[in-house]
């Protein structure tokens, strides 16, 4: 049979028109089902912003909030522990925040203690070599991976930080530690996740 | 075709006197129509949003909905947190209570439904959900002989006291007594009419208002998206009717042009 | 062999590939039957050149039949088969997750339109005589898939946990508790608990998503083989194999099935997804048929609602279980009840061997057999009618003279088949 082969043209323009717009309509019916895979409401609702009163925090002591699932380290840094940053500054691989900026570092703590308030360091507690949670603040000395330095040590690959959350030179991690979109309501009331730029 | 028209004369027929006996035999009083204009006016289901939250969301839940959903209907984060929040302390949070299902049951005989559906639980051949709770909320009465003190003409011997009575004030419903028509021997109580014992704080047009905002807002939290669902309803048999058809159709014809 | 030849492979239908596309297609070929397949059941399979409107539902339920998977599947992501979780579940897809309304709707519309769809496809081939010799275990494998489909219905209806599915399901398990000596135990054994319970819902959650579906695929693709190794019918109920062109070996009223049944049925898919969107997006509940009521409210062992009905595609022999109400033979009514609604679906598998009529299709029937026909559909129809309603004495009356009319018209074929004045069969196809 000759007739069955796409050889006249209205055949063909059928066809193409047919595809064209049939895709279009399948792409459409796509578009809803590949997005059921996206955060429900109720993920975004456990995701809010978190809202956390600092008044308690002592000098030297850190706490430990939940934001989208993932530990948010508040640590309120002694005036010795800024100091150690000084110290930190030439052996760490990004010592001004410089990397991947959006992502790790809102533009309001890109400074040597990577905070607000120098005090106040608030970071998400996630090592960015393979997600374990680095263990810390250690004192001087108190670990072996860190020398004289104060810092974090990671358990799982020993990376290590600095009291700003920066990692170290040549080792596993690539990247410092990440700072969340935060900001101050009152002196002491600290919003997690969410910042001046988008409210 | 004479025969089609016979059979479906013939099914017409006793399909007709099927349902005649069928819905004779559905008792019930005939419900009022719910305007169905609140059912999308923003207006009125924000104010049918903050009675829900004032007189409902103390015995009743609404667990599948969430407060941050409300912007659906035009308010912010902050409104709904300033106005709307009792109950919970985040926007993101759901519309649930703290009276258990165990103490609602030992408080009212039965546990107060979650609402978050109730609208399209409340339909049936007499009418639609929103038929039901608009006439359901406006006829609740004075019955001494009931344990609250209140009965319903929609819900027969309801759990549920008159939460509204402030609002619509007191009235008590009058009976005549009735032949019944299935059964001459027997007399039934017919409704006639309520009488107003005692003045609320609004007047009935404004009451009837408020519970059509409130059975509105109900409407609307049964199904939050269904106004975009019929929206994209439209464009679908827009892309469906003109685009697709038309091809699908020329495709055919091109094909079948010399099949005889 | 294909191998050593230069020429770029013809693709009937698709016309000639170009170089590469032509060396991948047989390199495959030479390790995977492709096209082989291809010629057999699409580019060379000859199909009567008169198909009707009616013959859109076949390739109709195979649509339905993706849809229903490909929107289970996403379902099965956000639901939980769990009793104090899953009515819960379902509004949590409805509201939270993005597009699971859209989702839920398409599954559950689905459902209804695979019934109205394998309806029609089965009316077809009633009308037409298509479970006729030699066509007979197509049939038998088509009321299969019905059956399955059925189970499917019926264990998937428990899943949204609502006051319907509670109690439809307690009330069809208990269906088991008739059968004698075995049965009370049975239905205990079949829940899994003393009621519908937690570990009921999981099993139907099992056979609803994997059990059933593995067996449903099967079943389609043996009725698709079965089909294509004798040939479609036709509305004139005519054999096309008996007119073949002599040179070729074709059929001189056939006409392959890609492209001419292909661009038919693309077609016939435009608008049928027209009416089916418009279902979706414009009444998803088909005023309580489609998504009952009482279904929104969450299952209360406690409490059976007042006035319980089957989904709208079970109630023609919901009907007439509930015809049954005598006790014969000093067995019960509820065993009746059951036994006929029982029979009342698997009469159907006889079918091919009941009809006696000398024609197959109903075009040369006499007109009494229309009537007949005519009678039965309408008689079903009411069944199906009657099942929705709440039991009334009329009700019942009527039930039970279509209950009789129903069986009648299966066991009484044998021989009004054979009655009347049969038309002449035309030896070619009428267009």
């Amino acid at each position: 049979m000759s007739n069955d082969q796409p050889d006249d043209n209205g055949r063909r323009n059928a066809i193409v028109a047919t595809s064209v717009v049939g895709g279009i309509g399948a792409l459409c019916t796509a578009y809803p089902f590949v997005s059921t895979f996206a955060p429900s409401e109720k993920a975004r609702a456990a995701g809010a912003p978190v809202e956390v009163d600092i008044a308690q925090l002592k000098e030297g002591e850190r706490m430990v909030v939940e934001w989208r699932g993932k530990p948010v380290w508040i640590l309120k840094r002694s005036k010795e522990m800024l100091d150690s940053l000084a110290k930190t500054e030439s052996k760490v691989a990004d010592p001004k925040s410089e990397r991947k900026p959006s992502e790790l570092t809102p533009e309001y703590c890109r400074n040597q203690a990577r905070s607000i308030k120098p005090e106040i360091l608030v970071a998400v507690g996630i090592c960015s070599h393979l997600g374990c949670s680095p263990s810390g603040p250690f004192p001087t000395g108190a670990n072996v991976a860190l020398g004289d330095d104060m810092g974090f040590v990671c358990p799982c690959h020993g990376s290590t930080f600095d009291l700003a959350g920066r990692v170290w030179k040549a080792k596993p991690a690539p990247d410092n530690l990440e700072i969340p979109p935060h900001m101050y309501l009152t002196d002491t009331k600290l919003v997690i996740g969410e910042d001046k730029k988008g409210a | 075709m004479k025969i089609i028209k016979h059979t479906l004369a013939a099914a017409a027929l006793l399909v007709a006197a099927v349902s005649t006996t069928a819905s004779a035999a559905e008792a019930g009083i005939a419900l009022d129509r719910a305007p169905v204009d609140r059912f999308t006016d923003l207006q009125a289901l924000q104010r049918g949003a903050k009675m829900f939250v004032n007189y409902c969301l103390n015995c009743h839940g609404a667990q599948s909905m969430r407060y941050n959903r409300l912007k659906d209907i035009g308010l912010t984060d902050q409104q709904i947190k300033d106005n709307l929040l009792f109950t919970a302390d985040k926007v993101g949070e759901l519309m649930t209570i703290s009276l258990t299902r165990k103490d609602g049951k030992e408080w009212f005989g039965a546990a107060p439904p979650d609402l978050s559906v109730i609208a399209r639980a409340r339909a049936s051949g007499a009418g639609s959900g929103a038929d039901w709770l608009y006439t359901y909320l406006r006829t609740f009465y004075r019955d001494s002989s009931r344990e609250t003190g209140w009965n319903n003409l929609a819900f027969a011997n309801v759990g549920m006291p008159h939460v509204l009575y402030e609002l619509q004030g007191e009235q008590v419903a009058k009976f005549a007594k009735e032949k019944d028509p299935h059964d001459p021997s027997k007399t039934i109580e017919k409704f006639v009419g309520f009488e107003q014992t005692k003045p609320g704080r609004m007047s009935k047009l404004e009451y009837d208002s408020a519970i059509a905002d409130l059975v509105g807002f109900l409407v609307w939290m049964s199904e939050p998206v269904a106004a975009q669902r019929k929206q994209l309803g439209i464009a679908v048999l827009i892309f469906l009717g003109v685009f697709m058809l038309p091809c699908a159709w020329m495709l055919n014809r091109a094909y079948w042009k010399d099949i005889h | 062999m294909a191998a050593g030849k230069k020429e770029p492979v013809v693709v009937t239908g698709l016309g000639a590939l170009d170089k590469p596309a032509s060396g991948l297609l047989t390199w495959v070929d030479q390790r995977f039957p492709l096209m082989e397949n291809w010629k057999t059941h699409l580019s060379e399979y000859y199909a009567p050149k008169n198909f009707n409107f009616w013959y859109f539902f076949g390739s109709l339920a195979m649509l339905v039949l993706v849809i229903q998977i490909v929107t289970g599947i996403f379902l099965v992501m956000h639901y939980k088969p769990d009793a104090a979780k899953a009515f819960e579940s379902v509004e949590y897809i409805m509201r939270e997750v993005p597009w699971g309304w859209l989702v839920r709707y398409m599954h559950s519309t689905g459902a209804s339109m695979f019934f109205v769809v394998i309806y029609l496809h089965m009316f077809r081939g009633l009308i037409y005589g298509s479970y006729r010799k030699p066509r007979e275990l197509i049939w038998v494998f088509g009321v299969m898939i019905f059956l399955c489909l059925m189970g499917e219905a019926f264990f998937g209806y428990l899943l949204p946990w609502g006051q319907m599915s509670y109690w439809g399901a307690q009330v069809i398990v208990n269906l088991a508790s008739a059968i004698p000596v075995i049965g009370p135990d049975l239905a205990i054994w079949v829940r899994g608990d003393f009621v519908v319970g937690d570990a009921t819902l999981n099993r139907f959650f099992s056979f609803h998503v994997i059990a059933l579906p593995l067996v449903l695929l099967g079943l389609v693709a043996a009725h698709i083989l079965a089909l294509h190794e004798v040939g479609s019918n036709n509305p004139d109920g005519i054999d096309i194999k008996e007119n073949k062109d002599p040179k070729t070996g074709i059929p001189v009223d056939g006409i392959p099935f890609h492209p001419y049944y292909t661009v038919h049925d693309i077609f016939g898919v435009v608008v049928f997804l027209m009416v089916f969107s418009a279902i979706v997006f414009f009444a998803p509940e088909m005023g309580g048929y489609f998504l009952e009521y009482n279904n929104f409210i969450p299952a209360d062992p406690l409490k059976t609602p007042a006035h319980i009905a089957p989904v709208w595609y079970f109630t023609p022999y919901y009907s007439i279980l509930r015809a049954m109400v005598w006790n014969f033979f000093w067995i019960d009514a509820k065993v009746w009840g059951v036994v006929a609604m029982g029979a009342s679906t698997v009469i159907f598998f006889f079918l091919p061997w009941l009809d006696r009529s000398p024609v197959r299709s109903i075009r040369y029937r006499p007109t009494l057999h229309i009537y007949i026909y005519a009678t039965f559909v309408v008689a079903f129809l009411i069944l199906g009618y009657l099942g929705t309603l709440p039991p009334s004495p009329v009700g019942e009356l009527v039930s039970q003279i279509c209950t009789v009319i129903y069986f009648a018209f299966f066991l009484g074929m044998p021989w009004w088949s054979r009655w009347g004045q049969f038309k002449p069969v035309p030896a070619r196809l009428t267009m």
